[in-house]
């Protein structure tokens, strides 16, 4: 009887949590969460957004740069940097948090990849990819006339770091590298080539469209170890170190520290968020393949998945 | 910036090597052998300018902004606390603004705000602005404003254009106002005129994303930052045109003001700016345009709009939606600037305006527009747009890309393969092979043969600031892009400004063209032009000619057609032909004209750096950007501070060749 009893309790009170909030919100300042300019991190951004909201928290969307988010955050004028990729943000999110205003809330699960990535078409032009090995008799397939003869090597942004020339050296590959300003200019250079099946080996990071848009694989490098980036007598060449592909990396979410204080229900909700690489790969798909709305993508996830995210709220 | 129209033609072309020239030849001689000799002739010190000597300004400028930020205090306030109080007034008109506009008038923050009263629907302000301009200006203008509205609607940018029209028109408004007024203090006092001056040249080369990062801090994230970056940018051009107009206020006219009496207030109000007004305009034209040009790096610090729209969409490789954004910023710009230029009256076009009639009819449509705007508070429906009525292009400018890029690829990379191999790369190693103390001396040289030792001083000591805070490498790279890309903009400019001038139609088409280049974000057309020819510097050179060439082409027909109709005359009847009266009396005539062009296309070649940076160049502008993401104030603006000064030194050696003419 007592048990029924409480099952009616806990019912009713599930109920009450659908139609409102779970506890009253702390503060009814909009947090504000930024918005990048790629896919995968406005889905997240609209993600928490959504289940914040659902909680009972007043939100606000900021479009902002991934990198001068972070002193938007110090001050407080931004809350919440969904994702930040220890791929291509390490340093700045480590400056920021030095400063003591901004906090790193841990990996939100999801695994940041990025390494040399080719095209399928070009398995028959370098017999022998993925296997890095491959590489090194075909600089020649890769070379364009400022980099001939050596194979030339499209790298992100020289801000995204990567170790492309240490990695070349190391390895003793017969590549230039040339860096890409932008992703936009990266993925610009593919699509061209793509179209053409012009020889094209370049950076792409995945959670990403463009591995599910485009055929290709990535080059297996000599698997990443943490001694490789520290020791030179780590791997196949024993007088240098970057003999190996690049780490994976978590991809994190930071806050700005005064959060904690001011919201702290929503502070545990982003804190506890987890996601995983294959259903980002599949949301992602859905806007920039299918055309569909980043915001009903993201509401639609948040709607089919209320067990899982009110896992987020209780602890 | 005296224009030496005294200048007797046929003095500067056709004229024979004489010896004044020979010091230029044996420099030019000199730094070939120089660059040409192999490195380890020279001590290391001079190959390379040595780390242990360089001076750690960017440390000491993070330090000062770390102090100034967090310690610094004016009177019991922290200056971070003064400046955001600052922040908060310039909210107040931008709020109001954006909520006419784009947002409506909101009750609380964020996702509880509630709508308590729309925004202007898009149709209400169709109507009241093709009133207003219909009565200022006539149909034309009236039609030309409704259609540029029409295709805001139309193509799903209305939301977005309203957000980046309420920041923009605020941004514009201050910076016209406060370039008239820094302007009318230069012109009482000319030692305010003397300092001002150098920031100016400053503000207007140094790359904004130098001091984004202080921005931030100081003013916060969002609109504001965006809107006082803008405002940095954008007033140079105005306070410079404000001097020249109001310097240029016959003297009769003062005469005139003092002998009626005057107070200093009445002569500024009712006689220097009334008369300056044509002029003033010029530079008001000037701020909308440069205003649009920062819509998409004030996107990136919180002021979303079309900026956003262009970068999200090219990020996703959608070319035709980043277009159709881009071309709304263009429509903006020019809507803005036409409707601003006709606010002003015009003695030889009045409108309509003045009879009763025309009132009632204003009255009207303004009151017309007003119910319509409440009708859509009551039912909200009719207020957007149909979504189902709208139009993209989008898909046919992505299959277009494709195509030229599927046929005409390997045509087109022969082209690129030749500029690569001869011009852009031999430029570069010479460039770099130059050893920095003989760069230094020759610009210092230069310097004291131009202008002596003053001229000397301020080139010498800017140019071996680069070499002493140690990036002489990005900044000769910087150098040679730049000038590559001048050059071939002057090359194509002139030619084109001369044959323009002779077709009136012709002009009016080239002018189209250019305004579209100049106010279309460089991004929109960088993307298209990297699936054409890849990444690098060929694509950079590209996209910065096709920025820079604009002032090359206007001064140049600006300089051809204002030759006076005498100076022609007297050719036509000494018998000249009309190629002779091209090269002897008009192309010498307009000189001075095209050396203020070529200063212009330099400033917006270093300008365009930072969009370049984007596409991956390894120069000064890649540095300030690569500063901006490590969060490394002192770096960034030092990086700024020597594109700035590379511009500089630019500007200083083309006025003094203004100044004397021939040499």
């Amino acid at each position: 009887m007592i048990r029924n009893l409480l099952c009616i309790s806990l019912l009713g009170g599930l109920c009450l949590m659908g139609r409102s909030a779970i506890a009253a919100p702390e503060s009814h300042d909009p947090i504000k969460i930024t918005l990048n300019d790629w896919t995968g991190e406005l889905i997240t951004a609209h993600i928490m957004g959504d289940i914040l909201k659902k909680a009972g928290y007043n939100i606000d969307y900021v479009p902002a740069d991934y990198l001068a988010q972070f002193s938007g955050m110090e001050n407080g004028d931004l809350t919440v940097a969904p994702e930040v990729w220890a791929t291509t943000a390490q340093e700045a999110l480590q400056a920021a948090v030095k400063t003591g205003k901004v906090e790193d809330l841990g990996s939100s699960g999801m695994q940041a990849r990025e390494e040399w990535w080719f095209p399928e078409y070009m398995k028959e032009k370098c017999p022998g990819l993925p296997n890095w090995e491959a590489l090194k008799k075909c600089g020649e397939v890769f070379s364009t006339p400022e980099t001939d003869p050596k194979g030339r090597y499209l790298g992100g942004p020289s801000t995204w770091g990567g170790h492309d020339e240490e990695r070349i050296e190391a390895l003793d590959l017969p590549f230039e590298v040339v860096h890409a300003g932008t992703d936009a200019a990266l993925f610009a250079e593919l699509k061209s080539a793509y179209e053409r099946k012009a020889p094209i080996i370049l950076w792409i990071y995945t959670p990403h469209w463009v591995p599910i848009k485009y055929k290709g694989e990535f080059v297996e490098f000599p698997r990443y170890e943490p001694g490789c980036y520290e020791d030179p007598g780590w791997g196949i060449n024993k007088d240098a170190k970057y003999d190996c592909g690049k780490p994976y990396g978590p991809i994190w979410k930071a806050v700005w520290s005064g959060m904690k204080d001011k919201w702290p229900g929503a502070y545990a909700i982003i804190k506890n968020y987890k996601f995983d690489n294959k259903t980002m790969g599949e949301l992602d798909a859905r806007v920039d393949l299918n055309g569909e709305k980043v915001e009903d993508v993201a509401q639609d996830w948040v709607n089919k998945h209320e067990d899982v995210w009110k896992a987020w709220l209780s602890k | 910036m005296k224009k030496a129209s005294a200048l007797p033609a046929g003095v500067v072309f056709g004229k024979p090597v004489n010896l004044r020239h020979l010091p230029w030849l044996i420099i030019v001689i000199l730094s070939v052998i120089l660059a040409e000799l192999p490195r380890t002739v020279f001590p290391r010190w001079v190959q390379k300018y040595p780390t242990g000597w360089r001076l750690s300004l960017a440390d000491w400028i993070s330090a000062f902004m770390h102090w100034l930020t967090v310690d610094a205090h004016l009177g019991p306030l922290t200056v971070s606390g003064f400046t955001r109080a600052l922040s908060f007034l310039l909210d107040l008109p931008l709020q109001l603004a954006s909520m006419v506009l784009a947002t409506g008038v909101l009750k609380g923050q964020g996702s509880e705000a509630v709508m308590l009263f729309p925004p202007v629907p898009w149709f209400a302000l169709i109507i009241a602005i093709a009133a207003l301009s219909w009565t200022l200006r006539g149909w034309r203008l009236a039609v030309g404003m409704t259609i540029g509205f029409l295709y805001l609607a139309v193509f799903g940018q209305w939301t977005s254009a309203m957000v980046t029209l309420a920041s923009v028109l605020v941004a514009a408004l201050l910076s016209a106002a406060g370039g008239l007024a820094l302007g009318l203090l230069c012109v009482r006092s000319a030692t305010f005129g003397r300092l001002l001056s150098p920031l100016l040249d400053v503000a207007q080369t140094m790359p904004v994303f130098a001091y984004l990062l202080p921005m931030l801090i100081l003013f916060g994230f969002g609109p504001v930052s965006a809107m006082i970056a803008t405002v940095i940018y954008a007033i140079p051009p105005m306070v410079r045109v404000t001097v020249v107009a109001i310097q240029g206020v016959p003297d009769e006219l003062r005469s005139l003001g003092s002998m009626t009496g005057c107070t200093r207030r009445q002569m500024t109000w009712r006689i220097l700016l009334p008369t300056a007004l044509p002029g003033l305009m010029v530079g008001v034209n000037q701020v909308i345009m440069l205003s649009l040009n920062v819509v998409i790096i004030a996107s990136m610090i919180g002021a979303g709009g079309l900026g956003w729209d262009v970068l999200g969409a090219l990020r996703r490789l959608d070319i035709g939606g980043g277009l159709e954004a881009g071309l709304a910023i263009t429509v903006l710009a020019v809507m803005l600037d036409r409707f601003a230029q006709a606010l002003v009256p015009d003695a030889r076009r009045s409108g309509p305006s003045g009879s009763r009639s025309h009132h009632r009819v204003i009255a009207g449509a303004l009151a017309l527009a007003g119910l319509l705007w409440i009708a859509a508070a009551l039912w909200p429906a009719i207020a957007h747009y149909p979504e189902s009525a709208r139009l993209s292009t989008g898909p046919f400018w992505n299959d277009l890309v494709s195509w030229i890029n599927i046929h005409f690829h390997d045509p087109l990379d022969v082209i690129k393969t030749f500029m690569l191999l001869h011009v852009l790369m031999p430029v570069k190693r010479f460039m770099l092979a130059l050893p920095w103390p003989w760069v230094v001396t020759v610009v210092t040289l230069a310097g004291l043969w131009m202008g002596g030792i003053r001229l000397a001083l301020t080139v010498g000591l800017m140019c071996g600031f680069m070499a002493v805070v140690g990036l002489w490498q990005p900044a000769m790279i910087t150098l040679y892009l730049c000038g590559v890309s001048v050059v071939i903009a002057m090359l194509l400019g002139v030619p084109v400004g001369v044959i323009a001038t002779q077709r009136p139609w012709l002009m009016k088409s080239v002018e189209v063209f250019i305004d579209t280049l100049q106010t279309l974000p460089a991004f929109v057309y960088l993307i298209p032009i990297v699936m054409l020819f890849r990444v690098g510097d060929f694509t950079a050179m590209i996209g910065i000619v096709l920025y820079a060439i604009a002032p090359a082409i206007r001064y140049t027909a600006h300089g051809i057609s204002h030759v006076p109709e005498s100076l022609i005359e007297a050719g036509t009847m000494t018998g000249c032909t009309r190629g002779q009266i091209l090269r002897r009396i008009r192309l010498p005539h307009a000189l001075p004209d095209m050396l203020l062009g070529l200063n212009q296309t330099i400033l917006l070649a270093l300008s365009m750096l930072v969009i370049t940076a984007l596409v991956g160049t390894r120069d000064l502008g890649q540095v300030t950007y690569a500063a901006l993401s490590k969060a490394d104030v002192g770096q960034g603006v030092v990086a700024g501070l020597c594109v700035a000064f590379i511009g500089m030194i630019s500007d200083r050696f083309i006025r003094q060749a203004i100044r004397q003419p021939g040499s």
